[in-house]
């Protein structure tokens, strides 16, 4: 059996790719599992970058909600939600159709590119 | 005779004062009720002040746990600096200035909570959608229950409610989805009368093994409120008032 869904992501968490991305969407017989946070805990909250392993490949991503209580006000999902992103901030897919908390619009410079392919904000 | 009869007035209407007796029995809300401890209920004294300063200036309407809320709260990252969010409040916590509750809801097959402070300036307006009250006070199993019974119309209009005086208790025995649940629903520690557990009659017998009749005997563990609760809305009453 299965361990139940971390609540933070952390190295070895699974996570569900949230964007309409091939690479994200085709399935695999192993979910895709981060393997390293970038950050100085290794605990990734809502707008740390991660490494991925998807497909036997490594990508980088973008944490968009996880199941972890934040602080008040601020949305918990029902799953850890991830956006594929290149090395330099793009995001691979086009589209977003999953809520994205509003928490991601302070830090605009960065994520531009991906709160501009998000529909629903929470 | 020739004087005409002695004038009778017409008979006085009986009038029935409903709002008299609905103040009798006025809803209080649960975060006013001081927690059982060794504080200087001075402190409470003061925390109740400002929530009724508060109150005066931002209305905070009657809710319980199963009312269907759409909150607006001010974000200054949002375009028209406000953020509405519609879902079902599963639970309220906290007591004094930080009293909150969770509204739930699924969009986009993505189950959202959100935690709201009840008394945060944030919050421009609250508004009751749906008045419906459930048979548990917590209402924490609808994570595990099938997403049909926390998905709420972001666009819903408000159910106009007729009858001023009772608030209607939805009996809806939710269906879950497949074990393994994040918390064990069936155990009588969290005494839920709103599932419909299909498990098989062993294992609710099974679950009963944890069960502790004692509790409810328990004199060290009473905690009266009625006294504390008059004293309370007394207070409510001539604060708003003045």
């Amino acid at each position: 059996s299965i361990t139940g869904a971390c609540r933070a992501v952390q190295k070895l968490t699974r996570v569900r790719v949230v964007d309409n991305s091939t690479l994200g969407n085709t399935p695999y017989h192993r979910p895709p599992k981060c393997i390293h946070v970038y950050n100085k805990t290794g605990v990734g909250k809502v707008g740390d970058k991660i490494l991925l392993a998807i497909k036997g490949e490594k990508k980088k991503a973008l944490i968009v909600g996880h199941k972890m209580p934040g602080p008040t006000m601020t949305p918990r999902f029902d799953s850890n939600n991830v956006v594929l992103i290149e090395d330099n901030g793009n995001p691979i897919g086009t589209r977003i159709k999953t809520p994205i908390p509003c928490i991601l619009r302070r830090r605009e410079g960065e994520f531009s590119k991906v709160l501009a392919i998000a529909r629903n904000f929470v | 005779d020739g004087k005409p009869p002695k004038f009778q007035p017409p008979p006085k209407p009986v009038i029935i004062d409903r709002k008299t007796q609905k103040e009798e029995r006025r809803f209080l809300s649960p975060e006013f009720i001081p927690p059982r401890g060794r504080t200087d209920p001075l402190k409470y004294y003061i925390e109740r002040k400002d929530m009724i300063q508060r109150r005066k200036v931002f209305n905070i309407p009657e809710f319980y746990v199963g009312h269907v809320l759409a909150v607006t709260t001010a974000d200054p990252y949002a375009s028209d600096k406000s953020n509405r969010f519609v879902g079902i409040c599963i639970q309220r916590g906290g007591k004094g200035l930080g009293a909150t509750f969770v509204l739930r809801n699924v969009i986009e097959d993505q189950g959202v909570e959100i935690c709201y402070e009840l008394y945060s300036p944030r919050i421009q307006a609250i508004e009751v959608l749906k008045l419906e009250k459930r048979l548990d006070e917590n209402l924490m199993y609808l994570r595990d229950a099938l997403p049909e019974y926390s998905t709420f119309d972001v666009n819903m209009k408000p159910v106009s409610r007729m009858d001023h005086e009772e608030i209607p208790v939805n009996k809806l025995q939710v269906r879950m989805k497949p074990k393994p649940w994040s918390k064990r629903w069936e155990r009588p520690k969290y005494n839920i009368k709103g599932i419909k557990f299909e498990l098989p009659e062993h294992k609710m017998k099974a679950a009963q093994k944890w069960s502790q009749p004692w509790l409810e005997f328990d004199l060290l563990r009473e905690y009266d409120t009625s006294k504390i609760e008059e004293k309370i809305r007394k207070e409510l009453r001539e604060e708003l008032e003045k």
